[in-house]
């Protein structure tokens, strides 16, 4: 009875039908996120921004620095100045592009060193487990037991001001979070059959992680991440509002926030326009990180 | 076939007999056996307990035979292959005993050598492979993977001798397949993938770990014939755990049946089958479906199995067992030979007849 073949089973046969088309992982990601129509509309508006913040030097209708004190808090499209002017007269556009700039780099700088930092740790504590599993683990606890927020303004409040010192004192808010998420997946992971099939087939422990536990790992890792983008923007604004981030007269969105907080009563709406370019950015990335999770999930 | 295979081995006896209807035929002196393993002992250690997992396995398996490791979930048929690997976590598994595979003292081989062991000499197929397979990695990409580790050959050649391993385990449009996702294919077509990588690296020995459990009736045969047919074109040895024993009649050429990590019986898969000589055997037997009467109640083995982290000094069925005595409770029974290829470790070996009812044998 061994020697019985199945029609399905013989490959001559079923080649002839017509080829189906089979995407690859990131062609399959690609087409998921063309029908999702919010993610790309974001996605468009973080391309915006960028764009913006980037060409500064040349789309900026004015020196963000250039003070001026007969125009001194005027309302949107006051004369040359299309969203008005602060409490020194600068012009509020030229500022909100040139301090996208800073803000942008205060979002993706910590993130990307954290995602670096805390990801090696998660994916050493996870897989290795034990004792060193219990070290990384609590230290990490640690750093939880404070609000974010608070512990960023500790850090930056002990180091002193300045952006590097911000960037940096991000950087250790972010590195426990995503260090705990890379090590769980890599715990969930390391568990499963084909970390095993894998050793069964001659794989060493280096090969094993570069291969098996990273590929299965980067993706909650760069989709938390992508979250913690906003979450950075909004607490570099924070620190800037206290005077902890970056120092004036560098234009940046959470100090033009902070300054033009007494205005508030002269000119309400030029007031709102940093924490509106915040806002939406935040926003944005929030809700691309979102459908990067929905599109980039394999096992559907 | 093309010319990375390696033909199967027709100068020794022992694979034209395996091939040959009658397994059990006579070894013809001079040709050593593929797999020795001499009174394996595995425990795993731990703070709280120690498991005695293994408790003296010895077999040997010939180049080219099939032999089928049956047991219930805990006897430690899992871990005997694991053992065979070395795939048992090192910090908590003691093990002794004499392992021997090809020329490998499997137990003394440095790090380097067990991984270029593995997937080369002595390769492994698992039970689910919706979880063998990384989720993340086309089929193509890990069955290169283990070919290019192998051979250090370019990735182009690792993809090409993949596509020619899916339709050597004979996958459907193969050259698809290469390009799929593990969650885009069937369960019989992952298993069938498995094994392709298993079999990437022409390993002379091949542990299959229950593959055909986690698959429906109508696959589970057909994987289980193409598993037949290959391993006899390729010549290669087949250690299968299972605890089916309408899988083990299938594909087997030598059964060990064991119980609380010990193999209680052995023999050809005629012998053991249709004559069982231990009373587990036996029961187990007893206990499966075939042409009894409609109404009769299947007979179940009474009790459960040991715990195996305080055995009895006496035999481990013996407080299941309908025939045990005083001594059996008293001392382990020692190993009883009844043929050349036939050992039953019960006190009570030989006394029993054949059953009324046995497994019909394909």
């Amino acid at each position: 009875m061994t020697d019985i073949t199945f029609g399905a089973a013989n490959p001559a046969k079923v080649d002839t039908a017509p080829p189906v088309k089979v995407r690859g992982y990131w062609q399959s990601v690609a087409y998921r996120l063309r029908y999702d129509y919010v993610t790309l509309v974001f996605g468009f508006i973080i391309l915006a921004i960028v764009l913006a913040a980037l060409l500064s030097p040349w789309i900026a209708p004015m020196d963000p620095q250039k003070t001026s004190m007969v125009y001194r808090l005027k309302p949107i499209g006051f004369k040359q100045f299309t969203l008005g002017t602060d409490e020194l007269g600068r012009d509020i556009l030229s500022r909100l592009l040139w301090g996208g700039r800073t803000s942008l780099l205060m979002g993706v700088v910590p993130v990307g060193l954290a995602v670096l930092i805390g990801g090696t740790l998660g994916v050493i504590a996870g897989f290795i487990g034990g004792k060193i599993n219990m070290l990384i683990m609590r230290t990490m606890d640690i750093f939880y037991a404070f609000p974010s927020i608070l512990l960023a303004v500790a850090i930056s409040g002990a180091m002193g001001g300045g952006m590097a010192n911000g960037m940096l004192a991000l950087t250790l808010v972010f590195i426990p979070p995503l260090c705990r998420i890379a090590e769980t997946a890599t715990t969930q992971v390391r568990g499963l059959d084909f970390v095993e099939a894998a050793r069964a087939s001659g794989a060493g422990t280096a090969s094993i992680i570069v291969h098996h536990i990273l590929g299965n790992v980067l993706a909650p890792v760069f989709v938390y991440a992508s979250g913690l983008v906003s979450v950075s923007i909004l607490i570099a604004s924070g620190l800037s509002f206290l005077g902890l981030g970056v120092e004036p007269p560098t234009p940046d969105w959470g100090l033009m926030l902070s300054t033009l907080r007494q205005a508030i009563y002269v000119n309400p709406w030029v007031c709102a326009l940093p924490g509106a370019a915040i806002f939406i950015t935040s926003l944005s990335f929030n809700m691309v990180s979102d459908g990067l999770r929905q599109a980039m999930d394999v096992k559907m | 076939m093309s010319f990375f295979f390696r033909s199967a081995p027709t100068t020794t006896a022992s694979a034209s007999a395996s091939a040959s209807a009658s397994p059990s035929a006579p070894v013809a002196d001079g040709v050593r056996p593929l797999v020795e393993v001499e009174d394996l002992q595995v425990r795993f250690v731990s703070r709280e307990a120690t498991v005695h997992a293994v408790n003296g396995v010895s077999f040997s398996l010939m180049p080219g035979e099939v032999l089928c490791i049956i047991g219930e979930s805990g006897s430690g048929k899992s871990v005997t292959m694991r053992a065979l690997m070395r795939l048992l976590p090192a910090h908590k598994t003691r093990m002794s005993g004499r392992m021997r595979v090809g020329d490998k003292d499997v137990l003394a081989l440095s790090p380097s050598e067990l991984t270029a062991m593995r997937g080369a000499l002595v390769s492994m197929i698992f039970q689910e492979p919706m979880t063998a397979l990384d989720p993340v990695y086309t089929i193509g990409e890990q069955i290169a993977e283990t070919v290019m580790r192998h051979t250090g050959c370019s990735r182009a050649a690792a993809l090409r001798r993949g596509l020619e391993l899916l339709e050597f385990v004979k996958v459907p449009s193969a050259e698809r397949r290469l390009k799929a996702y593990p969650h885009e294919l069937s369960g019989g077509l992952r298993q069938r993938a498995m094994i392709a990588m298993a079999l990437s690296c022409n390993p002379s020995l091949l542990l299959a770990d229950e593959p055909t459990t986690a698959l429906d009736a109508t696959v589970q045969i057909q994987v289980l014939i193409l598993m037949r047919k290959l391993q006899k074109e390729l010549g290669m040895s087949v250690i299968f755990v299972t605890h089916d024993l309408g899988v083990a009649a299938q594909i087997a050429d030598k059964v060990a049946v064991m119980y609380a990590g010990r193999i209680v019986e052995m023999g050809s898969v005629k012998e053991v089958l249709s004559n069982p000589q231990h009373p587990y055997t036996r029961g187990m037997l007893a206990s499966t479906v075939h042409g009894q009467d409609r109404d009769r109640d299947i007979e179940a083995i009474p009790g459960s199995p040991p715990d195996m982290r305080r055995l009895a000094p006496g035999c481990s069925f013996a407080p299941r067992c309908a025939h045990a005595t005083e001594e059996c409770l008293a001392s382990a029974p020692p190993e009883i030979r009844m043929g050349p290829a036939r050992a039953v470790r019960c006190f009570r070996a030989g006394q029993f007849g054949a059953p009324s009812a046995s497994l019909a044998i394909a």
